[in-house]
């Protein structure tokens, strides 16, 4: 088997030389775990920013 | 969610067939769905209840935060209850289709997925609400994972009634979250909760029991058989009809609430009758307590929440 020839089975594999080479379902799923992880991340950021602004200046007094 | 999974022991109780370090398929409906939403709406539903029946009034904003906390780590632990029964839900047709037996999550992702969440939600609600409501999340997070999902379940045909606990804990939480401490009302409320969870999960146990024998789960109807089922759903629901009542009776519910509770706790006991009456597997009327025992549920809770909840609130606006 000649240089060629392993490069293609590498990437009938799902490698090649650069790493892990995702199929187009893979690229699509991964694209909206990506998107849902950032909007819960910029969710939480605005969270505690208006909690932040509603509680003032109590923000850390937390009672039980 | 990580992109490849390499929890190598990291599969569930029985090792779930899982094609380890292959670039994952789950989309993020996907890890919706670990969330339960439905079981998580009803969670939001009687955490709003509990929230908006105790004395005071907490900031909008504030009482947002803690149904967002409180739906998440429902979420959470059914995202840990469905790694963990990755196995018996492969094996029954009501649960096959689901993420992890499906193949679209792999269990080691559920369980950090499920993680993260647990840890995150009472984090935060501790951090913006105060930390009894924080505290009694993480301990209904570990009850639902640990107590009924690792322990109970696959133990002993007690598990739904001991188990049920879990999902009874929301509305205290909703009340800890306003006034971080507990009293009978909120403990009402659970006991609402606790006795109607047998009927309801037993109802839908003696028409898939078939299910539950498959996949080795000791439900009440597998182990005791039919007859001992259908008499438990009688004596659970004739326990759970006055409970229903009991707002009311101890005073801080109002006569819409009394009409309601006891017309749907007397349709209950029809139907809780019916099933115990019927020699024959009685499925018709256990699909009947399934489906009713949710509108009795959700119609008690709506009934508080309109009487006291929306009540105190116009009184509030008012004032």
């Amino acid at each position: 088997m000649d240089n060629n020839d392993q490069q293609q089975a590498k990437r009938d594999e799902g490698h090649d030389d650069n790493g892990v080479v995702l199929t187009p379902e893979q690229q699509r799923a991964r694209r909206s775990r990506s998107i849902a992880l950032a909007l819960a991340l910029v969710a939480l950021v605005i969270l505690f920013y208006i909690v932040t602004l509603v509680k003032g200046p109590g923000v850390l007094v937390r009672p039980l | 969610m990580s992109l490849v999974s390499d929890g190598a022991d990291l599969r569930g109780p029985s090792g779930a067939k899982a094609a380890l370090a292959q670039p994952s398929l789950a989309s993020g409906g996907d890890y919706l769905a670990l969330l339960k939403p439905r079981v998580m709406s009803l969670v939001i539903f009687t955490a709003l209840v509990g929230l908006a029946v105790a004395p005071g009034h907490v900031h909008p904003v504030i009482g947002f935060t803690a149904l967002l906390c409180i739906a998440v780590g429902a979420g959470a632990a059914g995202a840990l209850n469905m790694w963990y029964e990755a196995d018996i839900d492969a094996k029954m047709t009501r649960t096959a289709r689901r993420p992890i037996p499906a193949g679209r999550i792999q269990p080691g992702e559920a369980l950090a997925f499920g993680l993260t969440l647990s840890i995150g939600s009472v984090v935060v609600l501790g951090l913006l609400v105060n930390i009894a409501a924080a505290a009694l999340l993480a301990f209904t997070i570990f009850f639902y994972a640990v107590v009924y999902t690792v322990w109970l379940k696959r133990s002993t045909p007690q598990n739904i009634v001991i188990g049920g606990a879990a999902g009874a804990f929301p509305p205290m939480i909703g009340w800890a979250a306003v006034t971080g401490s507990l009293s009978f009302e909120p403990a009402v409320l659970f006991l609402i909760i606790f006795f109607w969870t047998p009927p309801h999960f037993w109802a839908l146990a003696l028409y898939k029991s078939d299910d539950y024998a498959r996949a080795g789960v000791p439900m009440l109807p597998v182990v005791a058989g039919e007859r001992e089922t259908r008499r438990q759903i009688l004596l659970y629901t004739i326990l759970l009809a006055p409970l229903g009542v009991a707002p009311w009776f101890l005073g801080f519910a109002g006569p819409v609430y009394a009409a309601v509770s006891i017309a749907t706790g007397a349709i209950m006991l029809l139907i809780a009758w019916q099933i115990w009456r019927e020699r024959a597997p009685a499925y018709n009327a256990c699909r009947n307590m399934f489906a009713f025992s949710i509108l009795y549920l959700f119609l008690l809770f709506a009934v508080l929440l309109v009487e006291r909840g929306f009540g105190g609130f116009m009184s509030w606006v008012a004032v």
